[in-house]
């Protein structure tokens, strides 16, 4: 097995006995980058010096016997619209392409202080808006699995990266499903924490009541560590939770004896791929052997949730990305008539189709007479959805469903329909409407070969519940060996 | 639901974009096409129902008013498109 193949876990327990440095698991992720990354285009900036040098400083601490967290010396990477103090942070926009923030996202800052390793920041749709990673402005990233096939999105580089071993772990933002979707579709772990467990301080906005950073791994074990670094109140986040969060790892080898898990009928459908739905149900079966009780629920309002995200997001999207207009940093249009014409032009040429289509929808659904229709109704909606999950977790500790409708689907395939392409979010959209955490772990392969994701739903600040369910799944389906050959 | 080129254009406005007539076209179609998917959502008896803007009960997150150190003002104008005199710096605005 090489250095590069290696969970989290593995490779600390191999710095702790001495067997290797962090150096020689950076630089086994940089020789890897270098020779799969022009198949898989995951990376947007790479920071190969940077890397090295943060490697000598761990190991030097290490020999001189200080004590480090578990994560120290292991090589990560950020998607890119996580601002990194000196590195450029783009979010695969033209607006942005020059974009070198003068901070640190919170994240960013603990995954340092940690001492965890950048290796660099990877590629996404722009600002986080899609389902396929095709709406980057730079470039578009390849599914590992099938390099014809779309990685997932918004979270796509990150994603690509951890299946593809280009990094050990990697954070993704989850707005209505990109760090799930394309764990799901990449065949890695994925998670997004409650909203305000962890701080989106430095999260360059898209929608602000609905985003959350998360991270996505290469298994459940190297999951509770990640979010044991990144988790917690933040005074810079005024929407940060202020409660106390436990150590993910202490219970991870629980088990699921006793655990109830609902499974709703919504989401078992019609649109749900029958190998979909067959590798969800058959990890329920396991569930079930391994002593949980499993059963049906009814979450009638499911269908609401789309075209309600749709306007939340969009509303909020507008306003957040009112601020881009060609002033204070990143593109300035080159031609224009006066300070009108420059804030229009910029944005122009500035902002990509699918950032363009859905300020428009947004601006439309708060502008005068439309907020009550449109936004407003949208927040109604909200609260049926949310208390309706309410009522479940009264009753069950975890919700299970796939995470997507199908498996990774063609590049071009959906870009010429939005519709089509935010169809591919619908099992995910709902846990961002309500605020729960939720995650995505491999549960098979389809006919042809593809990932295939389930999804585990806990109720706010539940994450410990769903990862035990997690772990004792994966333990179960020994299936976490399967790599892409690359 | 239809939505007319005058909308577009209101709503481009709105948003300070130019779009070109290949975009007013487009937006047209794909915004009529979503417009409709979410009147779905007036299916809904939902007048009684309180709108919920934020899903965790934190309000009114308040700090002390202490001066705190700040950014250095050469760093924050680093990423400026043009600047001059410690300044961001724009067309004239008022004749």
């Amino acid at each position: 097995m090489q250095l590069y193949q290696k969970s989290a876990h593995e490779l600390r327990d191999l710095l702790l006995h001495k067997e290797v440095s962090s150096k020689d698991i950076v630089k086994a992720y940089l020789d890897r980058i270098k020779t799969v990354d022009e198949k898989v285009q995951a990376y947007v900036t790479l920071c190969e010096e940077g890397a090295l040098k943060q490697a000598e400083e761990v190991d030097a601490k290490r020999v001189a016997g200080e004590e480090l967290g578990a994560l120290a010396g292991i090589p990560m990477a950020l998607k890119d619209n996580i601002c990194t103090e000196g590195v450029k942070t783009t979010c695969a926009s033209k607006m942005l392409h020059n974009f070198v923030p003068p901070y640190s996202a919170t994240v960013a800052k603990k995954l340092s202080k940690a001492g965890t390793i950048l290796l660099g920041k990877l590629n996404m749709d722009e600002f986080a808006m899609g389902s396929s990673t095709e709406n980057s402005y730079v470039q578009k990233t390849k599914n590992p699995w099938n390099l014809e096939r779309v990685p997932g999105g918004s979270s796509g580089g990150s994603a690509a990266a951890v299946a593809a071993d280009e990094a050990v772990f990697t954070l993704g933002s989850d707005t209505g499903g990109s760090i799930r979707q394309p764990a799901h579709c990449c065949g890695v772990v994925g998670m997004k924490p409650t909203y305000g467990a962890v701080s989106r301080f430095g999260l360059v906005a898209f929608a602000s009541s609905l985003d959350q950073i998360g991270p996505l791994t290469k298994d459940v074990e190297d999951m509770a560590l990640v979010m044991n670094e990144i988790i917690g109140h933040d005074p810079y986040d005024s929407t940060s939770a202020p409660v106390g969060y436990p150590d993910y790892t202490k219970d991870l080898y629980r088990g699921v004896k006793g655990m109830k898990v609902a499974l709703p009928q919504e989401y078992f459908g019609k649109g749900i791929n029958p190998d979909v739905q067959a590798i969800v149900m058959a990890a329920a079966k396991k569930l079930e052997s391994m002593g949980a009780i499993l059963e049906e629920v009814s979450l009638p309002m499911t269908q609401y949730a789309l075209p309600a995200y749709y306007l939340i997001s969009s509303a909020e999207a507008s306003s957040n990305l009112a601020r881009y207009d060609g002033v204070k940093y990143g593109l300035r249009a080159e031609q224009y008539r006066d300070l009108l014409d420059l804030y229009k032009q910029t944005r122009d040429e500035g902002f990509g189709t699918e950032v363009k289509r859905r300020i428009m929808l947004g601006t439309y659904a708060l502008s005068s007479g439309y907020y009550d229709a449109y936004y407003k109704k949208a927040q109604q909606v909200r609260t049926l959805i949310k208390n309706e999950f309410e009522n479940v977790f009264g009753t069950y500790d975890l919700i299970l469903t796939p995470t997507a409708p199908t498996t990774a689907f063609k590049i071009g395939e959906k870009t010429d329909n939005p519709l089509e392409m935010y169809m591919h979010d619908i099992c995910t959209v709902p846990i961002n409407i309500a605020g729960l955490p939720a995650l995505s772990m491999p549960g098979g392969f389809d006919q042809t070969g593809l990932p295939v994701g389930v999804q585990f739903v806990a109720k706010a600040l539940g994450e410990e519940k769903i990862l035990q369910a997690a772990f004792a799944l994966e333990q179960e389906l020994q299936i976490k060996s399967q790599r892409p050959l690359l | 639901m239809k939505i007319s080129r005058e909308q577009i254009e209101h709503v481009a406005n709105l948003a300070r974009l130019n779009l070109t007539e290949e975009e007013k076209q487009r937006f047209t179609t794909d915004m009529e096409a979503i417009i409709t998917f979410a009147d779905q959502l007036n299916e809904l008896d939902i007048k009684e129902i309180e709108p919920t803007a934020h899903v965790i009960p934190i309000q009114n997150v308040f700090r002390k008013d202490e001066a705190k150190p700040s950014f250095d003002r050469d760093a924050l104008l680093a990423n400026a498109p043009s600047k001059a005199d410690g300044c961001f710096s724009v067309p004239k605005v008022v004749e």
